[in-house]
């Protein structure tokens, strides 16, 4: 763990990066339309240096280097897909930040779903069994009742 | 049957709680033994050729190299990202010239200036058979480095079949890439 | 007199007092021991004593730069103001737990002193309850993370404090919002002695309901107020991370929130009893689970903590007791809980009840977003990400069913609502959304903006449409409307004023969305325009502060040729820490902020450039206002007498409001 990342760390930076992120304008694209394109790109993209941040907000070396990627590769025509699939072959699935749907990913992203469904179905039966059954009576409710109905 | 069920519904909560304190037991337990680092990154490039590139090397110090002549290597390479700026790197160099005396270790020089690189890899002994210069850190990214220092080590052919994120030390050599070496 | 080892003494005998706290008062419940029961308020007054001593000792110590105490030497410096000298004591891990934990002593003290009126008994639990939580968090402290450990030989001078700590906001933020997380400890005892005692009645939800509200008010101004410095001091114009530590207080949050209204059912219609009970205890266990748990850097944060994992074996297995003893409790003794009325799904309760799976649905993803990278990583060896835009898609869709249900509950009666005529209240409220959608559409891009707006537009006007009914309007003439209005329930001003806020901050959440940036690199007298102001550099010069040397700017805002204002961005260096931070400068008139950076300095002499990073934030403000009116809202409901602990039972004001 003896990092970059550890030494700033350890000279007490919160990864303070973000206090000062403001970078080379050089680096942006003349074309509007193009520098907003990579900008939510780079949104998903995680710095791998001041983790938890995307390489947009972050002032590390590396995560500067990555959004001159991205912009090369908007500037290239690149598609959106085609430019995460280079960041996830260099740097796994970790610089994704919302992962990809598989398998493994299923439960978080159905997560809404399932807990939505969960919640109402509880709700539902929870009302239901009340309005169908009031509970039974116990041995000693119908001891009493026999009794005072004088069935003996 | 219907208390058994309630009495199943309202043991939910202590069941997920349960699940998620032995989760955090094991996590814990993996940080003091050192076997769980909730920062690692796995780099993909493990069990793969390594990218493709080229860089020149460091002032009087050789030409740099190529990914073709790291696929030629015979023997397994141990490839280090390093800078001069690095402070753990500095710690690295002692451990790094005696893992050089097993193996040999090419040296890239991340983000630094040719000339700092070329004085820090001189100062006290070159560690590296081969050094270059990856001035503007593009060959890292290929790489999928995060860091420096990081290292991969290299067989025959061309494939990365380890990558560590510390800095190397003899101890750190033996129990993590000798077993590779051994198995060839 | 007041030094360390006195307030180490302290520490110890307020943690002997809380073990007394924990066992004697429950020991004599179970006996019907009378005196025992009666020791209970004054054990907890005792112990607060003691915390509040060990406090002063150490807040004392940083004071005086006694630097042979490690804590202080560690964080402090004798060139620190005095303000930060004092916020400095919570500003590290030793001693934001014993603030911790004199909080705690101050909520079993508040439960001793506005409890009067609880039944003994019950009184005599919840502060047991109390005191083993007490007791508990006392040792770690004493046996982990000793404040008053000293330091021989005492440094000259102290290592000094995080420049980026060294603010207003952040001194009184860890105060407000660990309030807000130990305040759920109350309600957590309560729920816990009510599973003792095998009862959950109308009364019971009504003296847990204002201790729930109490620590959500200050849950919600904790934070939105860590939200407000992150905005102002981190400099890039965000606001929130999504990061674990801001998941943290967002998790008991959604629970406590999902609390203050299940409760209201549990006191109105006996009904929810369980599930309020369940809802206690999840809050404040996750209060617990996020505050110490981002201490044993399991999480991975931008937010550095002294990250120890022996600390974290520790911390886990007091977890274990707390929140595993509870829970056992639960599972043990809720299926005797009898459960309450009917009730049809459309009537306030079933949208109480709506609002309940929502708002923990929403907790549900959070709670999984947030642990599933270390558990990934822990069961498969693989390493993924879940950030900002995992959590926004898949949270907000929640949100929306939500506001439109805040919007429609309020109509509706208790028990059985007739549609027809809850819809004919609605008709005002829908009109105002209606013009919403048209606002929305104009001023909003993009399909999510625009729905939360129509939505937070409506839940505001049908807030304000349900006061103005309860109000009377078209009925009575204005004389009768203000009759109303002094007999309205504080509880329902409350209500409506916390929806309102809730409004209030998803418009500015809508606006932030449509916020817009440029980084620009100019010369001094060049002007760079941003979505219709222009801004010019006018000046830059030197600046040397009390502990740091300033590069300040001077730049003039212009809106159609007329002066909005002049701001003065700075970029400090910290010598001592060898640290740079940007103090951000920001003009704000409520409805826009703008919100300017200054960066680095290229070149020299005539061809001096500097890189300025400009941003308009439409509704900024609203997001932390509209906090503020929530948190009001929830001191409101407070004020009201039938709330108040132990008060007469409800009077019938408010069926002559209804009318």
């Amino acid at each position: 763990m003896k990092r970059l990342s550890a030494i700033l760390l350890a000279a007490g930076l919160v990864c303070g990066g973000v206090a000062f992120a403001v970078d080379d304008p050089s680096e942006m694209l003349p074309n509007p339309a193009q520098e907003k394109r990579a900008e939510a790109i780079g949104a998903h993209l995680r710095c791998l240096v001041c983790q938890n941040e995307s390489i947009e907000d972050s002032s590390a070396p590396l995560a500067r280097d990555l959004r001159k990627v991205v912009r090369e590769q908007v500037a290239a025509g690149k598609s959106d897909q085609q430019i995460m699939d280079w960041m996830t072959q260099r740097y796994g699935e970790f610089i994704r930040l919302a992962p990809t749907f598989s398998l493994s990913t299923a439960l978080l992203w159905l997560m809404p779903l399932v807990a939505l469904i969960a919640g109402l179905l509880i709700a539902w039966r929870t009302a239901m069994r009340r309005v169908a059954t009031p509970s039974p009576l116990t041995d000693n409710e119908r001891a009493r009742l026999d009794a005072l109905s004088g069935r003996e | 049957m219907n208390a058994t069920r309630r009495g199943i519904i309202t043991a939910l909560p202590i069941v997920g709680a349960g699940v998620l304190g032995l989760g955090f037991w094991r996590i814990l337990s993996g940080m003091r033994t050192g076997t769980f680092d909730p920062r690692a990154i796995n780099n993909p490039q493990v069990g793969k050729p390594v990218p493709n590139f080229a860089i020149p090397g460091l002032p009087g110090l050789g030409d740099g190299f190529t990914d073709a002549e790291l696929r030629a290597q015979t023997r397994p390479v141990l490839v280090n990202f390093f800078a001069s700026w690095c402070i753990p790197c500095v710690q690295e160099m002692p451990g790094l010239r005696a893992i050089s005396r097993d193996l040999p270790i090419w040296g890239v020089a991340y983000e630094d200036k040719p000339e700092n690189a070329s004085a820090f890899v001189k100062r006290d002994g070159t560690p590296y058979a081969r050094v270059a210069s990856d001035r503007h850190g593009r060959v890292a990214i290929d790489w999928g480095v995060t860091g420096v220092p990081e290292s991969f080590l290299v067989m025959p052919g061309g494939r990365i079949v380890w990558h560590g994120s510390a800095a190397l030390d003899p101890a750190l050599f033996e129990s993590e890439i000798r077993p590779h070496l051994a198995r060839l | 007199m007041f030094g360390p080892e006195q307030g180490h003494f302290a520490l110890a005998l307020a943690c002997v007092l809380a073990l007394v706290q924990f066992v004697l008062p429950l020991w004599g419940a179970a006996r019907r021991n009378g005196r025992m029961v009666a020791l209970a308020p004054y054990l907890a007054v005792s112990q607060l004593i003691a915390l509040a001593m060990s406090f002063a000792c150490l807040v004392l110590s940083a004071v005086r730069d006694d630097f042979s105490v490690q804590n202080v030497a560690a964080n402090s410096s004798i060139a620190k103001p005095l303000l930060y000298k004092i916020t400095g004591v919570w500003g590290n891990h030793e001693g934001s737990v014993l603030l911790w934990t004199l909080i705690l002593g101050l909520c079993g003290a508040a439960v001793s002193v506005f409890g009067r009126n609880l039944p003994d008994i019950l009184r005599a639990r919840v502060l047991a309850i109390l005191g083993g939580v007490s007791a508990g968090f006392q040792l770690f402290c004493l046996l982990t993370s000793d404040p008053f450990e000293r330091v021989f030989p005492a440094p000259m001078d102290g290592q000094g404090m995080n420049p980026l700590l060294q603010d207003p906001g952040l001194a009184f933020h860890p105060p407000i919002l660990y309030t807000g997380y130990v305040g759920f400890a109350v309600p957590f005892a309560f729920a816990v002695a009510a599973l003792i005692e095998g009862r959950v009645d109308a009364a019971w939800g009504r003296w847990v309901r204002p201790w729930a509200v109490a620590a959500w008010c200050f849950l919600t101004c904790g934070i939105a107020l860590g939200s407000w410095w992150s905005y102002y001091v981190l400099g890039w114009g965000g606001y929130w991370f999504w990061d674990p530590v801001e998941n943290a207080s967002l998790i008991p949050w959604l629970t406590g929130t999902a609390l203050v209204h299940s409760a209201i059912v549990v006191e109105k219609r006996e009904g929810l009893k369980i599930w309020t009970v369940l809802l206690a205890i999840a809050t404040f266990s996750f209060s617990l689970s996020g505050t110490f748990l981002v201490r044993s850097g399991i999480l991975n944060s931008v937010h550095a903590f002294a990250n120890d994992p022996a600390r974290g074996v520790f911390i886990l297995g007091l977890l274990a007791l707390v929140i595993g003893g509870s829970l056992a409790l639960f599972a043990w003794r809720a299926p005797s809980l009898t459960s309450g009325g009917l009730f049809s799904p459309i009537s306030r309760e079933g949208s109480l009840v709506l609002n309940n799976i929502l708002l923990c649905s929403i907790c549900a993803v959070v709670v999984t977003g947030t642990m599933y990278p270390p558990f990934m990583q822990l069961l498969f060896g693989r390493t993924i990400s879940v950030g900002k835009p995992f959590f926004d898609s898949a949270t907000i869709p929640l949100t929306l069913p939500l506001l439109l249900a805040m919007g429609v509950g309020t109509a509706l009666p208790w028990k059985r609502a007739q549609l027809a005529k809850t819809f004919s209240h609605l008709y005002a409220a829908t009109g105002v959304a209606a013009i919403g959608v048209v606002l929305c559409f104009w001023k909003l891009s993009g399909i999510l903006p625009v729905a939360c707006g129509i939505l937070a537009i409506w839940v505001i006007a049908a807030s304000v449409s349900d006061v103005l009914r309860r109000l009377g309007l078209g009925h009575t003439g204005v004389r009768g409307m203000i009759a109303r209005a002094r007999s309205l329930p504080r509880s329902s001003w409350g209500a409506a004023l916390a929806h309102i806020g809730a409004g209030i901050v998803v418009l500015g959440l809508c606006g932030m969305s449509q916020a817009e940036h440029a980084i620009v690199e100019i010369h001094v007298g060049e002007t760079r325009s941003l979505g219709g102001d222009d801004w010019t550099l006018l000046d830059v010069h030197d600046r040397i502060g009390p502990n740091y040397k300033a590069m300040r700017a001077d730049i003039a805002i212009h809106h159609n040729g007329r002066l909005v204002t002049i701001m003065h961005p700075e970029r400090r260096d910290f010598t001592t820490q060898n640290q740079t931070t940007t103090e951000v400068s920001i003009h704000t008139n409520l409805i826009t902020d703008l919100y300017g950076v200054i960066g680095d300095r290229h070149g020299s002499g005539a061809n001096t450039t500097y890189v300025l990073r400009l941003h308009r934030n439409p509704l900024a403000p609203w997001m932390w206002l509209g906090g503020l009116v929530m948190a009001i809202g929830g001191a409101f409901s407070l004020s009201d007498r039938r709330l108040r602990v132990g008060a007469p039972k409800r009077s019938s004001i408010r069926n002559m409001a209804r009318a």
